[in-house]
């Protein structure tokens, strides 16, 4: 790749550049910072429509009461069972039961507390979907 | 305070270790390192699913190139590992008050100064912790283009992510450097083993056979996976090759910047035309993921583009196997 053709396409990167490795005018190998690549841009575009999709989709069955609002925490920051799992230690099959609606309403404070603490929000939080 | 200076580099390990091997007055360049590391390389391995896409990947496994560019330049690292956060940040603190940088493995999803869309659950992160500002700390992030700071409670959590790779604590520091490091062995060493692992492989799914080998896939995709699916199969692909670790055409290209290093190194003016020639297939893998970025977009929908994928990557493996024939005769 020549200097010159470096790509300067801004998405992901937000205001950050990353290093391309690139030929100069003497034929020799520099660093050249690009902020981004419009190939790379539309990937990364791609993947995150599908997680996007992916979390309507949850949300939609949360309201439906088909998924208990855990469900929606996890799949929002891009976890399954197990390693949500190994994260708030608690097994696979407990996490599993807990996506059930019955079975979340029925959890006892201090495990409400554990996903609470994990991710970071309120119990009230950990109970509802936006 | 440690007097770090930050270098930014294309891919995290190779980034971390050119770092920290020139704090402690071994410059080297992360091209050097990625080439005496063999980082060079190409596997595809359909039974091991990634977010249920086959795992397609253009780098040596975590932590492979460091261990071969120290054990090749006789450089003495300490690295351990953890079971407990607290005790291990203590350990990052006690290293840091001596003014040791230190080398942390980290998961990506947890370091919160990167970009949203780059936090996934990536577990083999690396970044160099130089300094202490009260309870936050000073990080160079090797793919970033400035150092930056990181919450205590934060670089805890990236540093004991779970999850596949997980780094479970992982710190490491150099601890010597030898007076004369052979240079030009290491360089020789490390391009025998890439020559070895791309053309020889011990098997089939590594190397320049599995570049072929998924080239012919590619071709049926549409057939047997619909469009949708293989459009996905397809951005996976291209993230592979160009986000994670820079992935495929950017690390050829580090590669011909290597050849170009060892050139001089080794005194060899057959290696600089040969960085040349690698520089071509490095553009012919970026090629690659432009028309596979156009397919992933809806731009290009007719049946043959498939097939146009699939000739650039026989392409790039005829190029590859023809080239690293010719460094394997010019090294040996």
């Amino acid at each position: 790749m020549d200097k010159k053709e470096v790509p300067q396409d801004n998405g992901v990167l937000d205001h950050w550049h990353n290093i391309q490795y690139a030929v100069d005018e003497n034929g020799r190998y520099t660093l050249v910072p690009s902020s981004g690549w419009e190939a790379a841009n539309i990937a990364n575009y791609q993947a995150w429509g599908i997680i996007e999709e992916r979390l309507s989709q949850v949300i939609e069955k949360v309201s439906a009461g088909d998924l208990s609002p855990l469900a929606y925490h996890m799949e929002k920051n891009l976890m399954d069972i197990g390693l949500l799992a190994k994260y708030v230690r608690i097994s696979r099959w407990r996490v599993k039961r807990h996506l059930r609606t019955d079975v979340f309403r029925r959890l006892p404070l201090n495990v409400l507390e554990r996903y609470a603490k994990f991710f970071n929000i309120s119990i009230e939080e950990l109970q509802k979907v936006p | 305070m440690i007097n770090f200076a930050h270098q930014q580099s294309a891919h995290c390990e190779t980034g971390v270790l050119s770092g920290l091997l020139s704090y402690h007055g071994l410059n080297i360049s992360e091209a050097l390192c990625f080439g005496i590391g063999s980082g060079l390389f190409f596997g595809y391995f359909p039974f091991i699913k990634v977010h249920g896409l086959p795992l397609i990947t253009f780098r040596s496994s975590p932590g492979a190139i460091f261990k071969r560019v120290t054990q090749r330049l006789g450089i003495t690292v300490e690295s351990r590992k953890f079971s407990n956060p607290e005790t291990a940040m203590k350990a990052l603190d006690r290293l840091l008050d001596q003014g040791i940088p230190v080398g942390l493995r980290t998961g990506m999803f947890w370091l919160p100064y990167f970009p949203s869309h780059f936090r996934f659950h990536f577990n083999a992160h690396n970044l160099i912790v130089f300094g202490r500002e009260g309870s936050d700390y000073r990080i160079s992030d090797p793919v970033l283009d400035e150092p930056v700071l990181c919450s205590r409670r934060d670089l805890t959590r990236a540093r004991f992510a779970e999850g596949l790779l997980s780094p479970k604590g992982r710190m490491y520091c150099v601890t010597g450097i030898p007076k004369h490091a052979n240079l030009k062995q290491a360089i020789l060493r490390g391009i025998r083993e890439v020559c070895m692992t791309m053309l020889t492989p011990t098997i089939p799914l590594v190397g320049v056979w599995a570049i072929h080998h998924l080239a012919n896939k590619i071709r049926v995709w549409p057939k047997r996976l619909g469009h949708e699916k293989s459009k996905l199969y397809l951005g996976h692909m291209i993230r592979m090759q160009e986000e994670i670790g820079t992935g495929g055409g950017g690390f050829r290209l580090i590669y011909a910047a290597f050849l170009q290093d060892a050139s001089e190194i080794l005194d060899d003016k057959r290696l600089h035309d040969l960085s040349g020639k690698m520089t071509l297939i490095g553009d012919r893998w970026r090629e690659f993921a432009v028309q596979g970025a156009r397919i992933c977009k809806g731009r290009a929908n007719g049946e043959n583009s498939y097939d146009i994928l699939s000739d650039i990557l026989h392409d790039c493996g005829h190029m590859e196997k023809e080239v690293l024939r010719e460094i394997r005769k010019a090294t040996s």
